[in-house]
């Protein structure tokens, strides 16, 4: 652990890294809270892995890979959202589809691509010592959009997870306000892709909320307690997998895991 | 006289190949308490939907407060069965009465100060005001009740409407539940569903039997005859005097 510290001291690398725990952190603490109250664990899935798609076109097209993360994140989860609405009864298979032709057409992009191979296990696992400074800032600017976002509709956000049928009766656009939230869990998961890659998303987007509503009662307040946990979360995996070089994604996933289980079990004996 | 504030005229309704309403009409006066009574998949909750304007009718026009009913959904108070979300959600009791608030607020940020005070007012009205930040999930079947009742009544409604309110209650709490809303009735005019007949004639002036199709009579005219019209087999009547006490809950005049 002291050789942890010594090395942020001194290296950019994981000075960097650890802004990006911070930064993806304040995302998967506001918006897991919604992902585990409304039940969508399974479509965050669907949209992490059919990022995969957008990555690959997008490296194929010799562009920014984060662009193509971007449109094809936000593009599933606004499929996904209106399918849901309106057919509902096809939601799950929709869902399915878009996972893994998602992935299959990530992976025809990238084998099809000339020269040099990507590492496609740094897409799905996640590569957190390797993000570069301009992807911070990218990051920050997300996560200021989606904390304004949620602050300002944070009543209509809340009315239409909890009873969206009176939401619709109070004149709230459920339409609307539903996607608006699907297109903010896009946004996470494009930045936590960048932590621990498309296939551990859910990890982080679940856990650290799922064990914040063992504790509290209120939403707003189950965001802050996420926050901390994906905090301690992130930069604990972190600096575990750093001497002995471990997949840091991996290490991260592991401990949120573990937390998960502590706390769930911690629940059961507290109140048999 | 001024003129209904809901005309349901000749409507007809079906899920898919099901016909749920046929060609039901009914006008509700300023100030009655109607119930409507009925069998299970009778059409029931599709006619409390129609008239808030979560459905469309197929045939027959409904008119709410002299407009369509999804204009006028905004003056209505709804309080719907509550198998229908989650109780583990975790949103407090002040939380959940606050939302009878959205559309009479402002849009963005939070709710302000008057809202809050709105809700409060119907926390009072409603007997909750103690609860009101304990979480939902920690209530009993009689609170979260009335937490719906008072979420309805923060909206100012000039009608309210309920589904089953006394549905996953036990009969003590059902009467304060009734006794609260004859309260109301003073300045709202209130429509409760329920398959309890035995019990809300008590209550109520008078009650819509519905069954697909409507038939209203005024309480007192109620017989073992238009019951067993209305359920198609004999039922063991439960007088209007009788008031129910733990023992005898009201289902059991169905059989």
């Amino acid at each position: 652990m002291n050789g942890f510290i010594d090395a942020l001291t001194s290296q950019t690398f994981l000075q960097n890294a650890l802004w990006g725990s911070v930064l993806a952190s304040i995302a998967c603490g506001i918006i897991g809270p919604y992902v585990v109250v409304r039940k969508i664990g399974y479509l965050a899935g669907g949209i992490a892995h059919a990022v995969l798609g957008g990555m690959g076109a997008a490296y194929f097209l010799g562009k920014s890979p984060l662009g193509g993360a971007l449109i094809a994140a936000i593009g599933a989860a606004l499929l996904i959202g209106w399918v849901s609405l309106h057919e509902h009864r096809q939601e799950d298979i929709m869902i399915s589809a878009l996972w893994a032709v998602g992935m299959a057409a990530g992976i025809l992009f990238i084998s099809r691509t000339p020269g040099y191979n990507v590492d496609l296990m740094s897409y799905l696992f996640g590569n957190i010592l390797m993000i570069p400074r301009r992807d911070l800032y990218l990051i920050a600017f997300l996560d200021l959009g989606i904390a304004v976002t949620v602050l300002l509709f944070f009543k209509q956000f809340l009315a239409v997870s909890f009873d969206p049928e009176f939401a619709r009766l109070r004149g709230i656009s459920v339409e609307f306000f539903s996607l608006l939230l699907l297109t903010l869990v896009a946004l996470t998961v494009v930045i936590l892709i960048q932590v621990v890659g498309l296939v551990l998303v859910i990890a982080l987007l679940t856990l650290p909320a799922a064990i914040a509503g063992n504790y509290t009662r209120t939403l707003g307040r189950m965001m802050v307690l996420s926050i901390l946990l994906g905090f301690l979360f992130t930069s604990g995996g972190l600096a575990l997998s750093y001497q002995p070089d471990l997949p840091a994604g991996a290490t991260i996933v592991m401990l949120a895991g573990g937390g998960y289980l502590l706390s769930t079990l911690g629940r059961r004996f507290r109140r048999p | 006289m001024s003129p209904p504030v809901i005309t349901v005229n000749n409507v007809s309704f079906r899920y898919n190949e099901v016909p749920v309403l046929e060609k039901v009409s009914l006008a509700v006066e300023q100030g009655e308490f109607l119930g409507i009574v009925g069998p299970n998949g009778g059409g029931k909750s599709t006619l409390l939907k129609l008239i808030l304007g979560l459905l469309k009718p197929l045939q027959g026009t409904i008119a709410v407060l002299g407009s369509a009913p999804q204009e006028a959904c905004r003056q209505l108070g709804y309080v719907p069965q509550f198998i229908h979300f989650d109780r583990h959600f975790p949103i407090s009791v002040c939380d959940t009465v606050l939302q009878g608030r959205l559309g009479k607020t402002r849009t963005f940020l939070g709710f302000n100060r008057y809202d809050r005070k709105r809700a409060a007012q119907a926390m009072e009205e409603t007997e909750i005001l103690d609860l009101a930040q304990r979480p939902i999930a920690a209530l009993s079947g009689g609170q979260l009740q009335r937490v719906l009742i008072a979420r309805a009544l923060a909206c100012d409604p000039q009608i309210l409407l309920l589904d089953e309110p006394t549905a996953n209650i036990d009969p003590k709490v059902e009467e304060d539940v009734f006794d609260l809303l004859k309260r109301l009735n003073e300045r709202i005019t209130m429509i409760v569903v329920s398959h309890d007949i035995g019990f809300i004639s008590n209550y109520i002036n008078r009650v819509a039997c519905l069954n697909r199709t409507l038939v209203c009579h005024t309480t007192s005219a109620i017989t073992g005859g238009i019951l067993e019209q209305l359920y198609g087999s004999p039922i063991r009547m439960v007088h209007h005097e009788t008031r129910l006490n733990g023992s005898g809950k009201a289902h059991g005049n169905h059989q």
